[in-house]
């Protein structure tokens, strides 16, 4: 454990707070809508992904159903059902979707989910308050490789 | 399961073809009478000036039965009391002129059809006015009583009460003439996506209307039944509480109740639901 935090430190950059493997938002680079590389440097836990499905800021299934969540009462239907979406998509196509659906879908009601730019009123989180500024992605760069981890594991 | 693509072409064409204009519209087919008597138009074709929507649906089709069953007679009405109180501020004195609305008005019936065509443009102020506004101009300027607040319960039962001697009588705003700025900026807020989950009023109330959105049965959001008694908070809410509500919710700075911003948004949301019954006040989840 704390081998593994001092490691950690050691590839941080501290003084932002993010690591340094970590593509910001505003340097992602999309073609066609795909992002080839991991977005935190690491690899993504499809555990962690399942998980921001259904809470905090992923709360995907407020669109989308996935049968094998079942057991999550109250999957919307906005967007299309994501069984098989690990089969229909790559993994960089997925990151893509994730980190910017809007690339890959032009006018898509998906928001942005690793993007801090170009907001219209942006309010700071759901106070109804103004945000001055830039707001902080709605999932971090580890949380899209996680989203994106698991929704690999959507196969028919 | 809903939606199954299994080919990502057939997908990219849905895509392209625009998904923006297909709904799933299922609105129940349920009638609503008030007290065995109103008969309430809950679903009508859409005016002229609807775009991408053919059919309007009140927001009580999109409730459960339970939730309906609220609306169709008085007594179980929870919005009622709220009326009831109403009823007796519009018969009390208040303000340095010693009246009260009754004074002016006589009985609250003499406002049937009133409800129906605001927000309207009022010459006197030159602008489009809600009838919050008119009931606070009434309270300041002929009975000389402060205001009440806009959002406040006092304002929301009077405005209830208004509404309630006009169910069942169409909606039906102006939206030309001195009134067509004011429609035209409501009508770019209805579309304009908002904050940092960029959706807009269209998205949810126009695109997806019929559709769940989490535990939420996506309705048209009409006003028709506005000030609607939440069974969630437990009280009436206006029109302006409700959009600041939805605004809140894309993560954005909202706009005040009362502003000239949502003062345009109802003007252009109540011309939406023209065709539609007066229905407030209306029972929802
Ligand atoms: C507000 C609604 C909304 C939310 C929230 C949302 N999506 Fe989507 N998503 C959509 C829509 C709509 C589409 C269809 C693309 C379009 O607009 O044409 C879509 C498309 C997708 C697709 C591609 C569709 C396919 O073939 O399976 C994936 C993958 C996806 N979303 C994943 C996610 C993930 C993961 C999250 C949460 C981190 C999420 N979405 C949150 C609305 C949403
Ligand atoms: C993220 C989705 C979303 C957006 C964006 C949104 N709303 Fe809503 N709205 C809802 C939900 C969910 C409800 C509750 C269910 C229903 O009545 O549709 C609701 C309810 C309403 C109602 C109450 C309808 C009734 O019959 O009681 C009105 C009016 C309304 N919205 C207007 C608006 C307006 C105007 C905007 C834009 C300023 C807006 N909404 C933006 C989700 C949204």
């Amino acid at each position: 454990m704390k081998i593994l935090a001092i490691s950690a430190a050691l590839t941080a950059v501290l003084a932002t707070g993010v690591a340094a493997d970590t593509v910001v938002p505003s340097d992602v680079v999309y073609e066609d809508g795909a992002v080839a590389m991991s977005l935190s440097g690491k690899a993504g836990d499809a555990a962690a992904g399942e998980k921001i499905m259904n809470k905090g800021a992923g709360n995907c299934i407020a669109c989308h159903q996935i049968t094998s969540l079942d057991y999550l009462a109250f999957q919307g239907e906005i967007g299309p059902a994501l069984d098989g979406a690990g089969d229909r998509w790559s993994e960089a196509e997925l990151r893509g979707i994730v980190a910017n659906a809007k690339v890959m879908f032009e006018g898509t009601m998906m928001p942005s989910f690793y993007r801090t730019e170009g907001f219209y009123r942006l309010g700071d989180a759901y106070t109804g308050k103004a945000h001055p500024g830039n707001p902080e992605p709605l999932l971090t760069a580890q949380q899209v490789e996680d989203v994106v981890a698991y929704l690999t594991t959507l196969t028919e | 399961m809903k939606n199954t693509f299994k080919l990502k072409t057939a997908f990219a064409c849905v895509v392209a073809a625009g998904l923006a204009s297909s709904a799933f519209a299922d609105a129940d087919t349920d009638k609503l009478v008030i007290n065995g008597e109103i008969d309430i138009i809950t679903t009508t074709v859409a005016p002229a000036h609807l775009e991408n929507v053919d059919t309007i649906y009140s927001g009580w089709h999109f409730r459960s039965d339970e939730t309906q069953a609220f609306q169709m007679d008085d007594f179980d009405n929870p919005g009622m009391i709220g009326v009831e109180k109403a009823s007796e501020n519009w018969d009390t004195v208040d303000g340095s002129e010693g009246k009260s609305c009754a004074s002016c008005h006589g009985e609250a019936e003499s406002m049937a059809g009133v409800r129906a065509v605001y927000p309207k443009y009022n010459e006197e102020k030159g602008k489009v006015t809600t009838l919050a506004m008119e009931v606070n101009n009434c309270r300041t300027e002929r009975m000389g009583a402060e205001k009440w607040k806009y959002t406040g319960g006092t304002m929301t039962d009077m405005v209830a009460l208004i509404s309630s001697v006009s169910r069942g009588m169409p909606v039906n705003v102006a939206i030309d003439g001195p009134a067509q700025s004011t429609w035209e900026q409501g009508k770019e807020l209805y579309y304009a996506r908002t904050g940092q989950l960029e959706l807009s009023c269209a998205n949810c109330h126009e695109d997806s209307y019929g559709m769940m959105i989490r535990a939420d049965h996506l309705s048209q959001g009409q006003i028709n039944g506005f000030p609607t008694y939440r069974l969630k908070n437990t009280k009436l809410n206006s029109a302006h509480a409700r959009f600041k509500g939805c605004v809140r919710d894309t993560r954005a700075e909202t706009y005040n109740p009362g502003s000239d911003e949502f003062i345009a948004l109802e003007l252009y949301v109540a011309s939406r639901g023209n065709g539609l019954s007066v229905e407030g006040p209306s029972v929802r989840n």
